[in-house]
């Protein structure tokens, strides 16, 4: 009951109906891609670009420019450079590392020499307040593109993500693919980093897949599970911040958490049944 | 108008020559046996015929309507990550890939060729299983399907060891299917192969990766070889 009151309550303000959409879409993309990401073992990459996208934040606002026109182009580029990083394997993930905590730092300190400190708080841990209007619709309209995208390259993307060499003996252009990955989530780290926040962003990455992994053996369902966990994680931790007063991402961020542990727990008991049933 | 012409080519990682002077040509329908010892740069040559590695100096031409050639290719170890969740019908699906061209989904036909390829495989059973729970010689069984729908009637296969994992039964019956792929589907088949008996029994050219100058004829040519009855020899005279 108390649930059902709060999320009509929700629905009746006008920016957390704003928060909702561009949530949820934004969880699906970051779900799917992450399949990816996790797969290739490309997680952090996520992780260096929501540091980059920060401190593209803190710079726009600082000179006060428009905050997504700034951190878009910043964070693809900074997807380029991190994916050449580890194509090269040169120093692989400590790169990552270094780029993300230079970029965090430079972030700081714009934020502390602009004098608005209260915006620090916000970019860091997120807040559903920051969410335009003008940026609901680009996210509305970036998001449809992306998941489009997705569906339409979806077997493309199995094969990369499978077999690179096979993909690339057998002609496909696994370049473009890894590219197109990479800007992707670049766009949908910028996205979600408003509401989520820098430090927590990468969750949504990385998180529905793990837990998908552990339910479902092929890529196909993975792709669908960790969609659908997402979303249903979205909801869940939205409307627990409602409630309980907490910080929105934060409590997506331990919906996540619970739900990769009923995963893991589910998982496990599921694979016992089945030992014990060919045992 | 030969497939694939090798002049010159000289295979290196990082300017460490790894292999050099390979010269070799074949035609459209022939079987070309890679031999050699371990470390030769027999799986380098199968990549650099690929492309997916820059050869160190010479070339690999390809007949100008090649592009039309469909390539199934079956890596030696894949670099497959040990926990990737897919299942075997997705796996031998993906190979049909390079047939779909600008179409974004496979077709009726693609499914039917993969679950025909499957049973020629023997893992049409195995086929909602998820890959990365197979044994090794159902995962190579998988992987071998995968690289036959990625080619067709005019194509080429490139295997690079094929029959390891494989049981002595199946390794019989892959050579025969190898063998029947190349001759009535008149696919072109490159394959390394450490089995030299079955390499000569099959094949129609060898090339053995060895020295400064290696080896490249057909297959009656090499057992008059010195090098080649002495390779013959050491695997055990049959011949
Ligand atoms: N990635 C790499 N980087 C540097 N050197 C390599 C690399 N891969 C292979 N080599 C070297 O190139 C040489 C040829 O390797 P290759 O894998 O082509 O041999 P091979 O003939 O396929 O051997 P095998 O019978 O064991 O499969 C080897 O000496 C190896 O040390
Ligand atoms: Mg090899």
């Amino acid at each position: 009951m108390l649930i059902a009151e709060a999320v009509t309550s929700i629905f009746s303000y006008s920016f957390l109906v704003r928060a909702f959409v561009v949530g949820t879409l934004v969880s699906l993309c970051a779900s799917l891609l992450g399949v990816s990401l996790v797969l290739k073992r490309y997680s952090m990459i996520g992780d260096g670009l929501s540091h980059v996208g920060f401190s593209a934040l803190a710079v726009a606002s600082a000179l006060s420019l428009a905050p997504l026109a700034v951190a878009i182009p910043v964070v693809l580029l900074a997807s380029f450079v991190l994916l050449r990083l580890d194509n090269k394997k040169l120093m692989g993930d400590s790169a990552i590392a270094v780029i993300s905590s230079a970029a965090l730092a430079i972030g700081v300190l714009c934020v502390s020499l602009s004098g608005t400190n209260t915006d620090l708080e916000s970019y860091m841990f997120g807040s559903i307040m920051a969410i335009s209007d003008a940026d609901a619709y680009l996210s509305i309209a970036l998001s449809v593109i992306l998941l489009a995208g997705y569906v339409l390259f979806y077997n493309r993307i199995f094969a990369v993500t499978f077999d690179e060499s096979f993909s690339r003996a057998t002609g496909i252009r696994t370049n473009f693919f890894n590219t197109l990955i990479a800007v992707l989530t670049a766009i949908t780290v910028v996205l979600g980093m408003r509401m989520m926040g820098a430090l927590l962003i990468s969750s949504l990455i990385i998180f529905p897949c793990l837990c998908a992994r552990k339910l479902c053996s092929s890529f196909k369902a993975v792709c669908i599970c960790s969609g659908l966990i997402s979303v249903l994680c979205f909801f869940v931790g939205m409307v627990a911040s409602y409630v309980l007063g907490t910080p929105t991402g934060a409590s997506i961020v331990a919906v996540n958490v619970i739900a990769l542990v009923l995963s893991c727990l589910v998982g496990w008991g599921v694979r016992n049944v089945k030992g014990a049933h060919q045992g | 108008m030969s497939l694939i012409k090798c002049e010159n080519l000289s295979l290196a990682y990082d300017s460490a020559v790894v292999a050099k002077n390979i010269n070799f040509e074949i035609s459209r329908g022939d079987y070309l046996c890679i031999v050699g010892e371990n470390g030769s740069g027999k799986s380098t040559l199968i990549k650099t015929i690929l492309g997916l590695k820059k050869p160190h100096d010479g070339q690999v031409i390809f007949d100008t309507d090649s592009d039309a050639c469909a390539i199934g290719y079956m890596p030696q170890q894949t670099e497959v990550q040990k926990d990737f969740p897919a299942s075997v019908f997705e796996v031998v699906l993906s190979g049909r890939l390079n047939s779909c061209r600008f179409r974004p989904f496979f077709s009726k036909n693609d499914k039917i060729t993969a679950m025909h390829n499957m049973r020629l495989m023997g893992v049409d059973s195995l086929k909602n299983k998820s890959f990365q729970e197979l044994s090794g010689g159902q995962q190579q069984r998988v992987l071998l399907a995968r690289a036959l729908c990625a080619t067709n009637t005019k194509g080429l296969l490139l295997l690079d060891e094929p029959m390891t994992g494989l049981d002595p039964h199946a390794t019989a019956d892959m050579h025969k299917l190898i063998s029947d792929i190349n001759r009535r589907l008149n696919i072109t088949v490159i394959m390394v192969s450490h089995d030299i008996h079955a390499a000569v029994n099959y094949s129609t050219h060898i090339l053995h990766m060895v020295g400064e100058n290696p080896f490249f004829g057909t297959t009656d040519e090499y057992r008059e070889t010195e090098q080649g009855r002495e390779f013959l020899c050491a695997w055990g005279c049959k011949h």
